[in-house]
């Protein structure tokens, strides 16, 4: 049960550039008025933003990823709860893997 | 959920390049950031050298840089919160809690309560397990075994579905896929993220445009 210093200095830097990226935009936003295209602009950020996390995962691993993807979306437009949405994507990833590799 | 397997094998890459259970909790609880804490471990060498340090430091801020979106996009929804708190609300901020929070916004104003029973319980879920992970030390089952590599991308998936508000939200999604597939191909590290982001940002600003209000 040890901390070194080069590490503990690291693991400090570390840390405030994590949180400097969680509380620019914070700070960016303060006394902003958000209409019109900035409110499209923003309200485009969910979105946006997760469909780029997961491209990688969906459309750059493999079929069975891709296939698992679109079969989470169908499970998800048919308004199935979250954590069944999620079981649903995880099994037939699981399922597609043994399949289609 | 999804996150204890993942933290644990955080923990087991770090204890492999020398972290006691200690520094791994330390830089869990610090950090908070799981793909930062993954790139920052691949990165490790030990000794560290300072310029590799300060290269460590800035290639994780790149990583983790898409919460300046979150917070911006975020912070519309916290108004009715003290704002004294809002600075550990950032700090405790995830993808994850980020875009279940998203998911709330669209018909009510977050609350204190509701903010924290989402995202705060994940912090010592995520540290707890990093500390257990170095303990444990050995390598732990794969978890594409049991397609737990896909939950993330499963839950983000249902939640785009959940946003989704019509063609437009269709062309901004494609334009995103689209830029980010391009930058995941020619552009190392975790631009694509970014990259992604701010195309379908832009397209949904140029729509808007068109129609002029």
């Amino acid at each position: 049960m040890t901390v070194h210093l080069t590490t503990l200095l690291a693991i400090i830097g570390m840390g405030l550039a994590t949180y400097a990226s969680r509380i620019s935009g914070l700070l960016l936003m303060r006394g902003v008025v958000v209409k019109g295209r900035l409110k499209a602009a923003l309200d485009a950020v969910p979105p946006a933003v997760l469909m780029a996390v997961i491209t990688p995962t969906v459309f750059m691993s493999g079929k069975a990823e891709a296939m698992a993807g679109v079969a989470t979306a169908a499970a998800a437009f048919f308004r199935l709860p979250l954590l069944a949405t999620i079981l649903a994507g995880v099994a037939s990833v699981v399922v597609f893997r043994m399949v289609v590799n | 959920m999804a996150y204890m397997p993942i933290a644990m094998l955080w923990g087991t890459l770090a204890a492999a390049k020398g972290f006691s259970p200690l520094e791994a909790l330390l830089m869990s609880g610090l950090l908070y950031a799981g793909a930062s804490q993954f790139v920052a471990i691949e990165m490790w060498v030990d000794p560290l050298p300072i310029l590799l340090m300060i290269f460590t430091i800035f290639t994780i801020f790149i990583v983790n840089v898409r919460h300046v979106l979150y917070a911006a996009s975020i912070s519309r929804h916290i108004n009715g919160i003290e704002r004294r708190w809002h600075p550990f609300l950032m700090y405790i901020l995830t993808d994850e809690s980020w875009a279940l929070l998203e998911r709330k916004a669209l018909t009510q104003p977050l609350t204190l309560g509701y903010y924290l029973g989402i995202a705060l319980p994940l912090w010592p879920t995520w540290f707890i397990c990093s500390a257990i992970g170095a303990f444990i030390g050995r390598k732990l089952p794969d978890p594409a075994l049991i397609g737990l590599d896909f939950a993330f991308a499963a839950m983000f998936i249902a939640i785009l579905a959940g946003l989704w508000k019509g063609p437009r939200t269709g062309v901004v999604v494609i334009t995103s896929a689209v830029v980010a597939f391009a930058a995941k191909t020619y552009v190392s590290g975790a631009w694509y993220i970014v990259l992604g982001g701010i195309a379908g940002v832009v397209v949904a600003t140029l729509l808007h445009n068109e129609e002029g209000e």
